[in-house]
């Protein structure tokens, strides 16, 4: 956190101006910076600068809908993309903004916490000579005593703190200030938002996020690299090595869905083994239940469920007798439905000649719904496992597997089938248990069809300190919004005929609004008489001049 | 009584709340142009910032009676006044009654789409504003303000946003889900209040405002109106937020990530902090502080229905 530029570049060295000169421009600077207006233009600044963030798709949240963006506004895009319209959350500028309002924050803070800890010991400033010209003043005789008047407001002013005074002419008054508890509030408020950003930066730098997809029914991974990933986002500071290398089983999956097929719950029963039962060498798995809403925390991390699809299962026998089983994850296609696209690869085994082990391999691309419609096209009409059946191509050739291009396991590379290098070789419906043979003898059989869930590894260390930030802003804000300070004089000063003449007045030093009532009533506790009784002769408006 | 009985009872009791708001607001209206035409022959009982507005007298005129001593005849104003708040009492209890009815229809907290939500934010603004009314009776000018945007949100809620009683997703069922999104309704609500006191200020304090303006509160009633609420409604919507940070933490496995919404919440955020701040900076504390609470309402606004409606995000299963 010490990347700000200074708010006023030093003097050149070559030309040494004069030290007064660059220590005022300096201090000018600075406290221009801290200024409580400044901190209002960089608090709109920063709001503005957010904003393209929620109006523009963000790399960081929807590549796809940048992508889309490019190529809607062909003109526009590059240009906002220069401006890392598309990465607000990112960009140094909106780093500046931040780090600048950090920066005036301390200085603003600093100078007032030392001034409230030199105010909580100084005692209430003295009663001003004239109390009628305070925002809320009041003024009147009563018949008794100066004594009994004082005793009264002493009585009335506990818990305040006060400083009596002698004037001359046997006049007394008390200087009395309530409310340190409004600035305490603030104070809170605002280092505990200086927390909460500095934890926030913690968590980017040392935190990483990883997801991967797990087949239910006994798939595992363990948290040990990045390799382990689908996707992998790691933190500045994170390179993957230093990962807590738990592990994870995934035993089985339910879904619920209400009647029109609206997802009602997923849960995902799993086994565990932390770092530490990894290291013991332990063979027992603990028990856990993951759900929407629900994430496993163990080892410093949290483990989610993110979401689920269907890995159908397919046996392929060649002629010489081998038998291979592909089973692989395949993409929903529709949310609603669960219907599935994807593409299972096999590799002929057991072929020594490089070329025909590259021209023999098999694909089963297609869909797959899991409550087929049953009508010649296959369709889903409902998302759970209920009647699932595929419509497959099975394709042979050359997938492009050896060409050392990466390619996405959902699909195969279409170019290969108009080049000729693939073909199609059937074109079949198939439910559990059916069976196709191919032109060459080999054998397709569609067995069945398991859940796969996605997971997601989150991993913040600093997450905790958020919190407890966000609890002391909180706390802070309610503190310093609901205590006001004000100030309470009361000059007694007695009347020719053994009576006092009070005069009352009274100050809120934060905010003016809604003190009045207050000190209607310690007036009124004052002379002894009820609040709204004729006392307020003098009484101003809170906003007047 | 079953759900889909209990769902039209919803309906029905929704649509009766609105009907009534929208006679409470002809009655204010009435009792708004009474208490201009009253006022014209009494000249000069308000003035802005002069000297007798105190803390519970808000500066209204006194309604300039027939000169008949002893107890005071209520002014036609008043009467139409009272009978507005008293109906406004009504259409917030039909319309509690819809929300309840709603959520034993769904057999689930009512605050699961865009109609829902809508409706429960006007409630909020609607009991924000009983309470200040309660308390200073003489701001009742103001409230046919308050109910025109109340009037004009129901009724978008009842026809474009409208959704039938429905269970949610799997990632609202979550007793977060009442946390988060009841504080935020309501916090929004109450927002709802301060934003029209400032924009009110705004036309009182501007000379253009003419005869329109010139029945309402005093602008200091209206900026003590508008900076009381804030300062009740601004810590709870940051509750909000930061309960909605914790329920994100363990439904999408980050508790912040710049979700639209977020970011909109977070400008919102700011912008109010920036209206706290400006009531203690010199030459910031009126017109700009009102502008800029104006502008919070605008922000918060957007977070509503822009947002949830225009922008995709992880918070669009909210509706539509």
């Amino acid at each position: 956190m010490t990347t700000t530029a200074p708010p006023a570049t030093p003097p050149d060295e070559s030309t040494p101006a004069p030290p007064r000169t660059s220590w005022a421009l300096l201090r000018n600077a600075w406290r221009g910076l801290t200024s409580m207006r400044t901190a209002l233009v960089l608090l709109f600044l920063l709001a503005l600068a957010a904003l393209p963030g929620a109006l523009l798709p963000q790399r960081s949240l929807n590549q796809r809908l940048v992508t889309q963006y490019f190529a809607d506004h062909p003109t526009l895009a590059p240009l906002l993309d220069r401006l890392q319209f598309f990465g607000v959350f990112a960009a140094p500028w909106f780093a500046a903004v931040y780090l600048l309002l950090m920066v005036s924050l301390v200085g603003c803070l600093l100078p007032r916490t030392v001034e409230q800890l030199r105010g909580l010991r100084t005692p209430p400033v003295v009663t001003p000579r004239n109390l009628a010209r305070l925002p809320h003043a009041a003024q009147r005789s009563v018949a008794e005593p100066v004594v009994d008047v004082e005793e009264r407001a002493r009585g009335r002013l506990r818990g305040w703190r006060t400083r009596w005074c002698d004037e001359p002419g046997e006049v007394r008054t008390v200087s009395a200030e309530r409310g340190h508890l409004h600035e305490i509030g603030n104070l809170v408020f605002h280092l505990s938002l200086l927390g909460l950003l500095v934890a926030f930066a913690l968590g980017k730098l040392f935190g990483y996020e990883g997801q991967l997809i797990v087949l239910s029914g006994g798939g595992q991974f363990c948290n040990t690299g990045i390799l382990g990933y689908d996707s992998f986002r790691a933190g500045l500071r994170v390179d993957g090595t230093d990962l807590q290398p738990f592990c994870v089983r995934v035993d089985d999956f339910t879904a619920a869905y209400e009647a029109n097929g609206q997802p009602a719950s997923f849960t995902a029963a799993i086994g565990f083994q932390t770092a530490a039962d990894v290291a013991a060498g332990t063979a027992t798995w603990r028990q856990a239940t993951l759900a929407v809403n629900h994430p496993l925390r163990t080892d410093g991390s949290r483990l989610y469920l993110l979401g689920h699809g269907y890995a159908p299962r397919f046996t392929v026998t060649y002629p010489d007798g081998q038998q291979r089983t592909g089973e692989v994850q395949w993409r929903p296609v529709d949310q609603t439905t669960l219907l599935s696209e994807g593409a299972t690869k096999f590799a002929r085994p057991g072929v020594t000649d490089e070329e025909q082990r590259r021209t023999t391999q098999l694909a089963v691309t297609g869909l797959l719904a899991p409550t087929s419609s049953g009508g010649q096209v296959v369709t889903s009409v409902f998302p759970a496992l209920d009647d699932p059946e595929v419509a497959v191509d099975v394709l042979r050739g050359d997938l492009g597997l050896d060409d050392g291009r990466g390619q996405s396991i959902f699909t195969v590379d279409r170019s290969k089938l108009d080049t000729g290098e693939l073909t199609r070789v059937a074109r079949k419906n198939m439910r559990p248990g059916d069976e196709i043979t191919l032109d060459d003898g080999t054998r397709l059989r569609f067995d069945g069809v398991r859940d796969w869930v996605s997971l997601q590894v989150s991993h913040d260390p600093a997450q905790l300190w958020v919190l407890v930030s966000a609890i002391f802003v909180l706390a802070g804000l309610m503190l310093s919004l609901a205590v006001r300070r004000r100030r309470f004089w009361v000059r007694l000063t007695p009347d020719a005929a053994g009576g006092t003449r009070v005069e009352l007045g009274g100050l809120a030093r934060t905010d003016r609004a809604g003190y009045g009532e207050e000190f209607d009533r310690l007036t009124a506790a004052v002379l002894g008489t009820r609040p709204d009784d004729d006392v307020q002769e003098s009484r101003k408006t809170e906003d007047g001049p | 009584m079953n759900d889909v009985v209990l769902a039209i009872y919803s309906d029905r009791l929704f649509m009766a709340a609105v009907g009534v708001y929208v006679l409470a607001m002809a009655l204010h209206a009435a009792e708004y142009a009474a208490l201009r035409s009253a006022h014209e022959p009494a000249a000069v009982p308000v003035a802005v910032g002069g000297s007798a507005s105190t803390e519970g007298e808000t500066g209204a005129p006194p309604p300039p009676d027939a000169p008949v001593p002893g107890r005071p005849v209520r002014s036609r104003a008043d009467r139409f006044g009272g009978a507005a708040a008293n109906l406004v009492v009504l259409a917030a209890l039909l319309q509690l009654g819809s929300i309840v009815t709603r959520g034993l229809a769904a057999d689930r907290w009512p605050l699961g789409n865009m109609y829902e939500f809508t409706s429960a934010v006007c409630l909020a603004a609607v009991v924000a504003w009983l309470v200040v009314l309660r308390r200073v009776p003489a701001l009742r000018a103001v409230a046919l303000f308050v109910l025109l945007p109340v009037v004009i949100l129901l009724f978008l809620a009842g026809t474009v946003l409208y959704a039938r009683a429905a269970p949610v997703v799997p990632a609202l069922r979550s007793y977060w889900l009442v946390v988060h999104v009841t504080t935020i309704t309501v916090s929004s609500g109450l927002l709802l209040v301060p934003g029209i006191a400032s924009l009110l200020y705004l036309l009182r304090r501007s000379s253009r405002g003419g005869a329109l303006v010139d029945r309402l509160p005093s602008a200091a009633a209206l900026d003590r109106l508008a900076y009381r609420t804030t300062i009740v409604a601004f810590p709870l919507y940051t509750f909000g937020v930061i309960a909605g940070a914790i329920w994100a933490e363990a439904a999408w496995g980050r508790f912040w990530g710049w979700d639209p919404k977020e970011t909109v919440a977070f400008v919102a955020w700011v912008v109010y902090a920036a209206y706290l701040h400006a009531r203690a900076t010199a030459g910031w504390r009126s017109g700009r502080a009102a502008w800029i609470n104006v502008a919070g309402l605008a922000v918060v606004l957007f977070n509503l229905f822009f947002i949830n409606m225009v922008v995709a995000g992880l918070h669009s299963y909210a509706g539509l």
